[in-house]
């Protein structure tokens, strides 16, 4: 297939953007990466989602497909041949979509409640959360792997991908605040899965290194806190 | 095996509305548990642990919840009379809509313009009027969400025909009327109509007093602070 039929609209330190990357890289496709600019909107972008105005937007002929898990499921239907990312029973494929819809709505929120966070009070609430968060994904990543390396079984799958695109901020955050959150004695499963999870070939080439993370997120938190109060 | 299906419901809740059309829609047999929130059963609490919400489906002994996630299992465990089309780009746009029906159209209306007053009413009503326009042009050309007939959007969003109505009434304006959104109106007569929906909406009374004590509830705590 022509490289230029399938574009991606995202961004480097993304980790939604990450998601729909690692499902096209699962199925060996081919696309062109559209790097959005900090803090601007391509008109391409405005165009293939006026309703959110946001990456990762994914573009197959023409035919732009929005938010990121919706865009991994896609790629999965569409590319029927390739190796799955869903499950194949359908009550396996529920527990998948439980636990990523616990991830958007819940567990991310805790992480970035964290950045968001002022004072030691606020960031320790906010550890404890991702760190609850945790426990309850170590006991899914037990039920779901049945005792592989993956959330998926032998492979990366739909849940090792809602889950694992926020190792990189994670590290992050575990670097600026000095403290271990993904911790190898309390969640051995999901810490012993991270590592794999790093070094899966379809995740290495598009996962950040932490430190270029590290410091994007240094120019981020500072281009916010100079930012003038949002516009009503 | 005999199939086993449970519903764990409330009577108020849009979300579990949304299983009972699908179980009603694909002819499953479903015994009802109505749950009180505020004395959860422990059947409840064991099924759905993690959130310890409804709608949660028990299906022979195994308990999925998240309306969505529910909705998606039972399109593929009984096949018959699908929900979300075949082809995967309408696929990607009927989860669209649905995110976008709960994030936003949900949210703006139930959180913003039902609990809201005055100049913050006034500006939850120009976001809930910009997402209740982006679902008028969905349905250009279409008689439902779904096409011809209803399908995983008119369920998600299906709310909307009778919850309308009554937050009207409560909040004391007008949301979805005919002359700006006429296909809007149109799908959620249609809809509200339709044989196996029409029979499982809440009783509108009830529903009136349950909303209006939830706008009181949140006014008042907004004023005192």
């Amino acid at each position: 297939m022509a490289e230029s039929e399938i574009k991606l609209l995202g961004a480097w330190p993304s980790p939604f953007v990450m998601r729909a990357r690692i499902a096209l890289n699962i199925k060996s496709i081919d696309y062109e990466f559209h790097q959005e600019k900090l803090g601007s909107k391509s008109q391409l972008l405005l165009e293939s989602n006026p309703v959110y105005k946001k990456i990762p937007v994914l573009i197959h002929d023409q035919k732009p497909i929005c938010e990121s898990l919706i865009i991994v499921q896609y790629v999965d239907e569409a590319w029927s041949s390739g190796p799955s990312i869903l499950p194949s029973d359908p009550y396996d494929r529920a527990i998948a979509r439980f636990w990523a819809a616990y991830i958007d709505d819940k567990w991310f929120p805790s992480l970035s409640g964290l950045a968001k966070a002022q004072g030691e009070e606020a960031k320790k609430a906010a550890m404890d959360q991702v760190r609850e968060g945790f426990l309850l994904l170590e006991e899914a990543f037990g039920k779901c792997s049945k005792g592989k390396d993956f959330f998926g079984g032998d492979r990366i799958g739909y849940l090792d991908i809602a889950l694992g695109c926020f190792l990189g901020w994670l590290r992050v955050s575990e670097k600026m605040n000095g403290v271990k959150l993904l911790d190898a004695a309390k969640t051995p499963g999901l810490a012993g899965w991270a590592d794999k999870f790093c070094g899966d070939d379809a995740v290495k080439d598009v996962m950040p290194e932490t430190d270029k993370l590290t410091e994007f997120a240094k120019i981020l938190f500072q281009a916010k806190a100079n930012a003038p109060p949002p516009a009503n | 095996m005999a199939e086993e299906v449970k519903l764990f419901r409330t009577w108020s809740s849009p979300f579990a509305l949304r299983i009972v059309w699908a179980l009603k829609i694909k002819g499953v047999e479903y015994e009802t548990i109505f749950e009180d929130l505020s004395n959860k059963s422990p059947s409840l609490l064991q099924y759905n642990p993690t959130h310890k919400k409804v709608p949660v489906l028990v299906h022979n002994g195994r308990p999925i919840a998240e309306s969505y996630v529910i909705l998606e299992y039972i399109d593929e465990t009984w096949k018959e009379t699908p929900l979300l089309p075949e082809d995967p780009y309408e696929r990607a746009m009927a989860r669209f809509w649905a995110k976008f029906g709960d994030d936003k159209v949900f949210t703006s209306i139930i959180c913003g313009v039902l609990i809201k007053e005055g100049k913050e009413q006034e500006e939850a009503m120009v976001e809930a009027m910009e997402n209740l326009q982006f679902l008028e042009e969905e349905l250009r050309g279409k008689k439902f969400f779904g096409g011809e007939r209803i399908g995983f959007v008119d369920l998600a969003l299906g709310w909307l025909a009778n919850l309308i109505s009554i937050l009207e009434d409560v909040a004391g304006l007008k949301l979805v009327g005919e002359d700006k959104f006429p296909l809007l109106s149109a799908w959620m007569k249609d809809f509200a109509d339709s044989p196996l929906i029409k029979d499982n909406w809440q009783p509108r009374d009830k529903m009136i007093t349950k909303f209006q004590a939830l706008r009181d509830a949140k006014l008042a705590a907004a004023a005192s602070k």
